[in-house]
């Protein structure tokens, strides 16, 4: 079919937009290794560690599931609470990073005062700059606020960050119109109302992503929280994790059990919201 | 008012345009534009209507944060970088550069640097390539559930690095793995011990990360896909070229800024690898004989396991030192083959 002449059909049907067998067995075998590590703590979990210590290991979910995630909470009898401050700290840390964005970003993007170029190429900068260098700094300023062993050392430090304001920018600057603003202006609208009346409802969508991506990151860091808790009262879901591997080394079960249930709420958010997601990461990405 | 918005609105010297920047590619450096369209600039990018002044207020409470929380630890960090600062003794010691120079002279130094550029390595271009493949599959406008597959995509990238290394260490265990079993299946050697021999157990480590970016990447590189205009297609196919073609000359050259992106921020983000090597090896050494210890893992080994905080903090200046490197290349690089493409 390659080799055939231009012809009237050929037109209708651009070579690029064949699609071959072969893109959809990729796409599958892309799209089964993607799950395959869900699917394989639920085996563990739920088969315990005999059966995956066999020559040829079961691929099938075994009747045991419910037992060894009830022993997660026996090993660590706070693990539920420690899902609850994940979820405390993510929501507020995810509300916050939305709003000190969107507004931070709504003056990059529409705002013309001056050293704003300046300051955006600034923000810009810093996101080069690795995250692990002040983290000796933060940690003796966290200490020196009294905030060792308490979520506050988890929210304030991580209420605004540069990639937040510049993707909002990024977003404000694509999708708020200046005409919309211009015109609300003429009618009388001040800056604030402007912001929350406008502009806020037009990049609802894309706030909610930024926000999701925030909680996750939260729900998923993993160094700072072991860093600056100690009480298993106070940890988050990822160092009850954790908790349990360095408690238990050898238990597959039990370590995979926690491991499910550290993911099991996010694959349940990702079947609402995945396709928003999907959306916000093509929206920010660079285009040509 | 509109007076004072247009002069303060009309900043003296121009940056020129860089990568980042969503604008229109195809809109004349800034550098290059004359004072006049410095005017038609001000409506262009902001709102004149309105008072700039309010620009302040609005960036006040992002910076105020950013700059404790963010910026004053960077900087006090390389004032500790100067001294010999132990957190349990009580004075700090002036150090000059005794740290930097220590640092180099360490061999664990040298070795956690090797292993962060190989893991790189493996998890970056392998990653790209395949990114690149799986995006042009999903740009065809007649792939089926094109949704469904973009979304499935996006599920590796959710998850906790913490619960995915878990299983992932089990997955590639050398005696009951299911990576050495499925090797031994397709007829191949497979007595691997993916965690005590360093190239193994980087490519394992390499393999996390490229699990977890590949589908985001992916997207990445749709969405730019999806920007750039079927008509260049059209007429490729019109002057008959092949799919391998119009690939490689249309798609291709447009993606140069998308790649570069992707580049420099899987270089940032790979020089900073160190939640896999954690989860994987337990501890902050990076395994038995320090096999897959990155950079970024020694420095918090240095600063929370033996408490040498000055010498931590020099090894993150040094980490900063090879990111500006590698990101100034990069840029280097992109700028080469752009000026080449406008002197063809």
């Amino acid at each position: 079919m390659d080799q055939a002449p231009i012809t009237f059909q050929k037109r209708k049907k651009p070579r690029w937009q064949k699609m071959s067998p072969l893109s959809y067995i990729t796409l599958t075998l892309v799209g089964f290794i993607s799950v395959f590590p869900f699917y394989w703590m639920v085996i563990v979990a739920s088969n315990g560690n005999e059966e995956i210590s066999k020559e040829t290991p079961t691929l099938l979910i075994g009747p045991r599931l419910f037992e060894v995630l009830g022993n997660v909470f026996v090993a660590n009898e706070f693990f539920g609470a420690a899902m609850w401050n994940t979820v405390f700290v993510g929501t507020i840390v995810a509300a916050a990073q939305v709003f000190f964005s969107s507004v931070a970003g709504f003056a990059f993007a529409k705002l013309n005062f001056k050293g704003r170029k300046f300051l955006v190429l600034f923000v810009i900068g810093t996101m080069m700059l690795p995250s692990q260098l002040g983290i000796i700094p933060l940690y003796m300023l966290v200490a020196s606020l009294g905030w060792m062993n308490t979520l506050t050392a988890l929210i304030v430090p991580a209420l605004v960050t540069a990639f937040g304001v510049f993707w909002m920018r990024q977003v404000i600057d694509a999708q708020v119109p200046n005409e919309l603003l211009e015109a609300a202006s003429i009618d009388g609208a001040g800056v604030f109302r402007i912001y929350w009346q406008i502009v806020f409802p037009l990049i609802l969508q894309s706030g909610f992503v930024l926000g999701l991506f925030s909680f996750l990151a939260v729900w998923n860091d993993f160094l700072w929280p072991l860093l600056v808790l100690n009480d298993p009262q106070q940890f988050t879901v990822q160092v009850a994790v954790n908790q349990l591997q360095s408690a238990y080394t050898i238990d597959y079960a039990l370590n995979l059990g926690g491991a499910f249930l550290a993911t099991a709420p996010l694959l349940v958010l990702f079947l609402f919201v995945g396709r928003k997601l999907v959306s916000g990461v093509m929206d920010g990405a660079v285009k040509g | 008012m509109a007076g004072t918005t247009e002069r303060s609105a009309a900043p003296k010297k121009r940056k020129p345009t860089n990568v980042f920047k969503s604008d229109n590619p195809n809109k004349p450096e800034r550098a290059k534009r004359g004072k006049k369209s410095d005017k038609r600039m001000a409506t262009e990018n902001g709102i004149r209507a309105l008072n700039p002044r309010w620009g302040y207020t609005f960036v006040a409470p992002f910076f105020v944060m950013f700059l404790i929380f963010g910026l004053a630890p960077v900087i006090y960090s390389i004032w500790i970088a100067f001294y010999n600062w132990d957190p349990l003794g009580d004075e700090q010691e002036f150090y000059g550069f005794t740290n930097f120079t220590d640092v180099l002279a360490d061999e664990n130094f040298w070795i956690a640097l090797r292993n962060t550029f190989s893991i790189w390595f493996f998890s970056t271009i392998p990653q790209m390539i395949m990114a690149i493949g799986l995006a042009s599959i999903l740009r065809n406008p007649r792939l089926k559930g094109a949704t469904f597959w973009r979304t499935i995509l996006l599920v590796p990238n959710i998850t906790s690095v913490l619960a995915i290394a878990i299983v992932f260490g089990q997955l590639f265990g050398r005696d009951f793995g299911l990576v050495n079993l499925a090797l031994t299946y397709l007829g191949m050697p497979a007595h691997i011990d993916w965690i005590a021999e360093p190239l193994p157990s980087h490519v394992a480590i390499a393999t996390m990360i490229t699990w977890r970016w590949l589908g985001y990447n992916a997207l990445i590189f749709l969405a730019a896909m999806l920007a750039i205009p079927s008509y260049l297609y059209e007429s490729a196919d019109l002057d008959g070229a092949s799919k391998w073609q119009q690939f490689r000359y249309i798609t291709l050259p447009q993606l140069k800024n998308t790649i570069t992106f992707v580049l420099i921020v899987g270089t940032i983000g790979g020089l900073q690898v160190f939640a896999e090597p954690l989860t994987l090896g337990g501890n902050m050494s990076g395994g038995d004989s320090r096999q897959f210890s990155t950079l970024t893992l020694f420095l918090y080994e240095q600063a929370f396991v033996n408490n040498r905080w000055g010498y931590a903090a020099a090894i993150g200046i040094f980490i900063t030192i090879i990111v500006l490197i590698i990101s100034a290349i990069n840029f280097a690089i992109t700028r080469q083959i752009s000026s080449e493409d406008n002197n063809k």
